[in-house]
């Protein structure tokens, strides 16, 4: 095949979990006991890295660049706020309501988006994200405009566990449901839904003469991956019992692409990573100094492209791949 | 000889060196660690490098220990305007760094979003910046020694009706912000007995003024009040209104500090002369403790030229701990620090302030200043005053 | 009648404003196909370059133009050269990656270097206050822009279109390899070219300073604006940008002027209808 879905990785793509798998999705537990002190950082990757998960099956899986995730994150947000300031507290159907309201509003976006080529497609998404900015301004009664919406007194997880201020019930929350996305899209994108995906991907204009519609199926995959995001979203307004109006805004969406091409895009592992690295260079480098820190953060953006094409995770697949040559190649 | 000597002086200060560490193990106790929340890059960095000056001159000025306690601070980056973020330093500063109390907050999102933090944990939160009305009701133990919007608007309606204006128009950005200003200056007009003539709400990111300009223009009122957040659109909008004759035309232009700020009105050239504003601070303020504190900043940041309403804020910060932390005794908490503070006034650079017993709120002079060029630089020079001023917003 | 003569000009001295600003922009992109997020980058150094020179000189602004054009020029040969370069052949989401990267990095050194504050220049009093003609009031820094418009679409199509250099690119472009076959050496061509479109970008940074300000975060803050204009405009030409710099300019104006509540809305409803219509942009070849 080639050299961008490389052995080892394809085979992590599978949906039966490797050992190594299960190793890696243990190391958040670990963190959670080694370094007790930091899990509003540990929240904060893992609610990112949901929708950096969702952008990826709209990028790296059906290939639409979209600078317009934020608006859907932020409508997941939006919702889940509003749910819980209005009577309704309970955060797991709060959390799926917000991801439906974004799903409705993804289904509305992809019928704008689908056409075009990449440029295009990334201008009328980030047009759509500023449209929806502008709307959420504007309704300042509703969203509380730029002073954010606060006052998100959600109700202790199953009627139990309290949203503390350690973030410990925040964290275990995410955990899961970062989990639990993850899975799903595992499964979505075996599936011959996600296969044909793939074979969009890699050459669209020949999938219609294998009986596939190119053009519904990048839809459906556009508005599964809004909604995704909006429940990213929803997790951001319940662990923080605060939304801002930059949750809707294009630099939050042009950081989820810079997480996931980081990462390394086509691969649900690299979304993760990049999410992880993004997060923790910012705060790191920022604590070191906070005025300056974006330099180092261009630099190390830069480095990433110039010595590890393809992302973090895609670099380590190439890595892995020189490693372990034959021996494992007829796999596939 | 001399190298066995030099030999024990090594020695002796490896000794010392190691004795540090220790030393200040059993001097955290008496530390008060400060946890400032600030905007120190992207767009509002300069608002971020003002309020650290302010609170670093501060310490300067009145030394690093209050009440038996050494002050330590502890910068955290929020970015700007992005609430999460300065959610996750307060809980960094409160869980992992310890710290006792937050000081800066820029806007009312970052504010907001960590009221609820600072409540459950106890800690003082003094707000230096963040102005929308009444947000010192989202935690017991928050206060504010900054200004709010409502305060420093009203004030510019009710100089608009004394000066009986017949027409007047509203140019705001179509943000919260904006549209506080918007309806407080119609509440301090009416009051006056006046009346706005025509309201435009123009978006926040706009660089170019001219339809909206040419709209004022075609409607010749006898003045226009502003407001947009301080930068290249206040700046822009100013050199305008100059270009496009309104200003020769007669029309009279009225903001808040925003407008002129100290930062900014040196960019607008000639065209920012005339331009009545109503504010907390104006650097060119008259008094012998606001002389001072000028010299002071500008010899510890001639770079930072020039120090503007957030230096004083932040000045101020550290003022009202240091006042309270005199009261309690060194008690840092958030109930001693919001009991000791409620009610309390000092004489600041801006002129007199006093913390509201009731709402842990700001009340202060705002003033009404007019630029003009004084020691050969544009300044805001004020002319009259109403003291005493209150947020005033209902809500 | 006069009125809409009026938002006519200033709409066209505004959609001037942002061709100045994104023409370098659809040289880097839109010629080369290289996602070039950093263009901004070197507009805000053509601005930095005209502001310190006339604070530091006392050189007047007009006079600092032509080093704004050159010093943002140099600065992007010499970034083309150690980084650029290597970059054609990835794939445009890393091109987005490190641009990107590069203008992280560019904010906080124009941070460190220049302070955080708004730069500003002293426009020349010729270029000051409003002219009337035939009862209509032109501003004179806007007519200013227009022709230095008209000069430069002027300037750059003779280049293109007459020169040998201009041969080059096109041949460049259309095929490379064909081109290398040629003689050309295209390596050199494209440097040559990232260079007039960076120069462009500092020209039009300098410009806008006037009305756009300048400040650490310029490469950022006005992003969208230069995406707009050239991928509204198509890829690969330089009249698509004109017309939609100006089409967007005049609707821009003329909505903020007739109906001030919708005016955030309409720049971005107009983007998104006109691509919905030319997905390859309005002066787009077809793909």
């Amino acid at each position: 095949m080639t050299l961008h879905e490389p052995i080892a990785i394809g085979r992590l793509a599978s949906p039966r979990p490797r050992l190594a798998e299960i190793l890696l999705w243990l190391t958040p537990a670990v963190a959670y006991f080694l370094f007790p002190d930091n899990l509003a950082l540990g929240v904060s990757i893992m609610t990112y890295a949901v929708a950096v998960l969702a952008l990826d099956l709209a990028l790296g899986y059906a290939g639409i660049v979209s600078l317009g995730h934020a608006a859907f994150f932020g409508i997941g947000a939006y919702t889940a706020g509003l749910l819980t300031i209005h009577g309704w507290r309970e955060p797991l159907t709060g959390l799926l309501i917000a991801g439906a309201v974004s799903l409705c509003a993804g289904f509305l976006g992809s019928l704008l988006v689908v056409r075009g080529k990449d440029l295009t497609r990334l201008m009328v998404t980030l047009g759509l994200g500023l449209v929806v900015f502008e709307l959420a301004n504007r309704m300042s009664g509703i969203t509380g405009g730029v002073d954010g919406l606060s006052g998100i007194d959600v109700a202790p997880l199953f009627g139990v566990f309290e949203f503390d201020l350690y973030g410990r019930t925040a964290w275990w929350y995410s955990y899961a449901v970062l989990f639990g996305v993850f899975v799903f899209l595992r499964v979505v994108l075996a599936s011959p839904f996600g296969l044909s995906l793939r074979g969009i991907r890699e050459g669209g204009k020949r999938m219609p003469a294998l009986g596939a519609s190119v053009e519904s199926r990048l839809r459906v995959a556009f508005t599964l991956s809004a909604g995704l995001a909006g429940i990213s979203g929803g997790l951001l307004a319940q662990t923080t019992q605060f939304v801002g109006v930059d949750s809707l805004s294009v630099p939050l969406a042009a950081e989820f692409l810079v997480m996931l091409v980081l990462g390394g895009t086509g691969r649900l592992y690299g979304a993760l990573a990049g999410t992880a690295l993004f997060l923790i260079a910012r705060e790191r480098l920022a604590d070191l100094n906070p005025v300056y820190w974006e330099f180092w953060m261009g630099v190390l953006l830069m480095a990433v492209v110039l010595f590890l094409r393809g992302g973090l995770v895609g670099a380590l697949a190439r890595l892995w791949a020189r490693l372990r040559p034959a021996s494992e190649g007829g796999a596939r | 000889m001399m190298r066995r000597h030099a030999l024990g002086l090594l020695l002796a200060a490896s000794a010392l060196t190691a004795a540090a560490p220790a030393a200040f193990a059993a001097e955290t106790a008496e530390t008060v660690k400060v946890g400032l929340v600030l905007p120190m890059s992207g767009p509002f960095s300069q608002y971020g490098r003002q309020m650290e000056n302010g609170i670093r001159l501060f310490l300067q000025e009145h030394g690093d220990s209050v009440a038996g306690k050494k002050i330590e601070l502890v910068v955290k980056d929020d970015g700007g305007i992005a609430p999460d973020r300065a959610r996750r330093a307060v809980q960094d500063l409160i869980v992992r760094e310890k710290a006792d109390v937050l000081v800066g907050f820029a806007f009312t999102a970052s504010a907001m979003a960590s009221a609820p933090l600072a409540k459950g944990a106890e800690r003082a939160m003094i707000v230096t910046n963040a102005s929308s009305s009444g947000i010192t009701s989202a935690s017991p133990y928050m206060l504010r020694v900054g200004q709010t919007l409502p305060q420093i608007t009203e004030p510019a309606g009710r100089y608009a009706a004394e000066q009986g204006y017949k027409s007047i128009y509203t140019l705001v950005a179509d943000v919260t912000a904006g549209h506080d200003a918007e309806a407080a200056f119609k509440r301090g007009l009416t009051a006056g007995g006046g009346e706005v003539a025509g309201s435009l709400r123009v978006p926040a990111q706009n660089p170019d003024f001219a339809p909206f300009i040419q709209r004022i223009k075609d409607a010749r009122p006898d003045a226009v009040f502003v407001w947009l957040p301080p930068g290249e659109a206040t700046i822009n909008f100013i050199k305008e209104f100059n270009q496009r004759g309104l200003a020769a035309e007669g029309i009279a232009m009225l903001g808040t500090g925003d407008l002129t700020d100290e930062l900014t009105i040196e960019a607008t050239g000639d065209a920012g002369l005339g331009v009545v504003t109503t504010g907390h601070y104006s650097m060119a303020h008259a008094s012998p403790e606001n002389e001072a504190f000028v010299k002071a900043y500008l010899a510890a940041y001639p770079k930072d030229k020039w120090p503007n309403f957030l230096a004083v804020s932040a000045y101020d910060g550290m003022a009202a701990l240091y006042l309270g932390l005199e009261k309690t005794g060194g008690d840092a908490s958030g109930p001693a620090l919001a009991a000791a503070l409620a009610g309390a006034s000092w004489e600041s650079p801006r002129g007199p302030l006093l913390i509201d017993a009731e709402t842990r709120d700001v009340v202060q002079t705002i003033y009404v200043r007019k630029v003009e060029t004084l020691d050969g630089r544009l300044s805001n020079v004020e002319f009259h005053e109403f003291p005493e001023s209150r947020d005033s917003a209902v809500h | 009648m006069t009125s809409v003569i009026g938002v006519l000009f200033d709409g066209l001295a505004y959609g001037s404003l942002l061709f100045l600003v994104a023409v370098g922009l659809s040289i880097t992109m839109g010629l080369m196909n290289f996602i070039n997020l950093a263009h901004g980058a070197f507009a805000m150094i053509g601005g930095y370059f005209s502001v310190w020179l006339t604070q530091k000189t006392g050189l007047p602004f007009l006079a600092t133009l032509p080093f704004a054009f050159f010093g943002a020029g140099l600065a992007g040969l010499a970034a083309e050269r150690l980084l650029f370069q290597r970059l054609y052949k990835a794939s445009h989401l890393d091109q987005v990656l490190f641009t990107v990267g590069f203008v992280f990095s560019s904010i906080a050194a124009a941070h460190y270097f220049f302070g955080a504050g708004q730069q500003f220049v002293s426009t020349p009093g010729f270029l000051q206050g409003q002219l009337r003609v035939a009862g209509v009031d032109l501003g004179k820094y806007r007519l200013f822009l227009i022709a230095v418009v008209i000069l430069l679409t002027i300037a750059l199509h003779l280049m293109f279109a007459k020169t040998r250099f201009g041969a080059q690119v096109r041949a460049s472009v259309d095929n490379q390899d064909a081109a290398a076959g040629l003689g050309v050496n295209v390596g050199l061509v494209f440097s040559l070219c990232f260079a007039l479109g960076s120069g462009l970008a500092g020209l039009g940074g300098a410009l806008g300073v006037e009305v756009l300000g300048l400040d650490p975060t310029f490469p950022l803050k006005y992003m969208v604006y230069f995406l707009l204009v050239v991928v509204v405009g198509g890829a690969g030409s330089l009249r698509g940008p004109l017309i939609a710099a100006l089409i967007l300019g005049v609707f821009d104006v003329a909505g903020k002027y007739f109906i001030p509540q919708a005016g955030a809305f309409i720049i971005y409803v107009l983007m998104i209808a006109l691509l919905l219509a030319f997905p390859s942009g309005l002066g787009g070849r077809r793909a």
